[in-house]
């Protein structure tokens, strides 16, 4: 079968598990952040109230200096595709390359155009266009946001393709069904909304900063008031895009929903985990703690009496519920591999008959493809532990976060906050919570879906270039240097800025 | 055209120290990523090997069919 060089595969997704986690460091913060800039610049456009202005400034300038440290970073991911996931960048064609490029494009354009009119347009354009350049900019940024998350979805449910076996890459055939698919639409409003808790978090963080300090009071009330109105929104509706996410999950990648749940063997009215441990029995007896009967069944299908697949009917197979063995998968798979591999020979020498008996044989089989690349039936169970606990540390802080929220919104209503120093301290560490659960997120998205690039069509190990693994582990190093000098440099910049805080004068901009 | 190329310039003259901090950091940045990275560590793999498309095709294929 197949060979490949498991640490190079281990240093390129170690590379890009890096890569891609620093970068979401400042992605988020920009998308959250941006519509409340938005937001306190409408209000000063139309109030005219020089607090408003004030606001719109001090917060601009940290979005701004977040931006700046942040642009770009997410480029190297791409470099990241076509030196080290050579294969996969190939095999994917240009369904990956036309969210990227649309991407590139349309709304880094459309962002980077209007970023400058935002930040350079006090006083130098209209106050109608330059409220809407702002909002520009959050849409942009979003509309960004959306493109990249339309190429990670189709990773996770591949649909809208067609395999071509002549140029070994899959053609778009339906644009809307790759860009609107229910993953992508979940995975977007699901990854948006909890930016937009990022954002609100960091208001918060800072206000409650200053309100601790007996600094800018009436500032920091206001900016905790509309942070914490646009955080419970966004968190209310960040758990029900969570909801219909783990839903569409059920369908199309169901060993994933096994490994967040640790559901080993599938049951009906099958029992949702909440707050408890993991034993390391590999059985349904594996959690000590508190169960919510009929809960996963209720969130993977609507209903308390579905089926829901655990890991061993996925690996195992199961007749009754009709789900195929990993065996049975894997020798489809190498039947398509094979039939692939006899189809182009055929072609090379001319037997075309032959040629188009091997292509219906691998087209027969193509839905399995990637298990062929797999000798154990256990290759295609991804880390359960890791799996479970990120997503359930990330439910509970999102719950949590709907709590402070509604907390700091009732306290500011009622005008009890600065007299609320717990809540203060609470509401100074929660952005540190906002981004551990906004991280795992990604690492239940992607340690989830494993061991695939492409669910069921290619796995990881074949996705990878045949390059020296010590280039790998060099730029892996690059990278973690450079990146831990931007965020030390950003933190640096931000704090130093927060320290100043708003110029109550209405002075300077970035 | 003279109109936006003024706004860029009035706008980059009437930044603070820590936007000027900004920009040599972007710029920097960019460098490294651009002239650095892309040129010396991140050539696109399939690119060096080959001229043309059927060679990368052929050699993708060998890659995920070879038993």
């Amino acid at each position: 079968m197949v060979d490949f060089d498991v640490a190079l595969v281990d240093w390129s997704r170690a590379q890009f598990a890096l890569t891609a986690i620093y970068h979401w460091i400042f992605v988020p913060l920009t998308l959250g952040l941006s519509f409340i800039v938005a937001f306190m610049h409408t209000m000063y456009y139309k109030t005219g109230d020089e607090e408003w202005k004030n606001m719109t400034k001090f917060w601009m300038k940290l979005f701004g200096i977040n931006f700046a440290i942040g642009v770009a970073t997410g480029i190297i991911l791409e470099f990241e595709f076509g030196t080290n996931w050579s294969n996969y960048s190939w095999f994917v064609g240009d369904i990956f390359g036309a969210p990227l490029a649309i991407e590139g494009i349309l709304a880094f354009f459309l962002e980077s155009t209007f970023i400058a009119v935002m930040f350079f347009g006090w006083e130098r354009v209209s106050k109608k266009f330059h409220m809407l350049s702002s909002w520009f900019v959050a849409f942009g940024s979003n509309l960004s946001a959306f493109w990249i998350l339309v190429a990670n979805a189709w990773m996770q449910n591949p649909v809208g393709m067609q395999f071509n076996p002549d140029t070994v890459r899959n053609e778009m055939a339906n644009f809307f069904d790759v860009a609107l698919s229910p993953t992508a639409v979940f995975k977007f409003l699901h990854t948006v909304s909890q930016a937009y808790i990022i954002g609100s978090l960091f208001v918060i963080a800072v206000s409650a900063w200053f309100i601790l300090r007996n600094r800018h009071i009436l500032f920091a009330r206001k900016s905790i008031l509309i942070a914490s109105v646009f955080g419970l929104l966004s968190s209310i509706f960040v758990a029900f895009t969570g909801d219909s996410s783990a839903s569409d999950v059920a369908q199309t990648q169901p060993m994933k929903l096994a490994a967040m749940e640790a559901l080993y063997d599938g049951e009906v009215n099958a029992d949702m985990y909440t707050i408890g441990v993991l034993n390391k029995a590999e059985d349904n007896d594996n959690f000590t703690g508190i169960r919510i009967p009929g809960m996963l069944s209720i969130l993977a299908f609507r209903d308390a009496n579905a089926f829901v697949p655990g890991v061993n009917d996925l690996v195992n197979g199961n007749e009754e519920q009709n789900i195929l063995s990993a065996e049975a998968r894997i020798e489809k798979g190498k039947i398509a591999i094979k039939a692939l591999a006899d189809y182009k020979e055929a072609k090379k020498q001319n037997k075309n008959k032959l040629a188009a008996e091997k292509l219906l044989e691998f087209e027969a089989n193509y839905e399995h493809f990637g298990y062929g690349y797999f000798n154990n039936k256990r290759e295609i169970v991804p880390n359960v532990p890791l799996t479970f606990y990120s997503f359930h540390i990330m439910v509970g802080l999102g719950l949590l976060f709907i709590l402070l929220f509604a907390w700091l919104l009732y306290a500011s209503l009622k005008q009890k906050i600065i007299q609320n120093k717990f809540l203060l301290h609470i509401s100074v560490w929660s952005i540190l919570f906002g981004y551990i659960a906004s991280e795992l997120g990604w690492v239940v998205a992607e340690a989830g879906r494993q061991p695939w690039t492409i669910q069921d069509i290619l796995p990881v190990s074949v996705s990878t270039s045949h390059l020296n693994v010590g280039s790998v582990q060099t730029t892996f190093f690059i990278f973690l240097g450079l990146f831990t000098i931007l965020l030390i440099a950003e933190i640096k910049i931000m704090v130093t800025q927060i320290k100043i805080g708003p110029d109550e004068k209405g002075g300077s901009h970035v | 055209m003279k109109r936006i190329i003024n706004f860029y310039i009035e706008g980059f003259k009437s930044l603070q120290s820590h936007g000027i901090k900004l920009w040599i950091i972007i710029m920097i940045k960019l460098f490294i990523i651009f002239f650095i990275l892309k040129v010396f560590f991140f050539r696109d793999f399939l690119d060096t090997k080959f001229d043309n498309n059927t060679d990368k095709s052929n050699y993708v294929i060998e890659q995920l069919t070879k038993q």
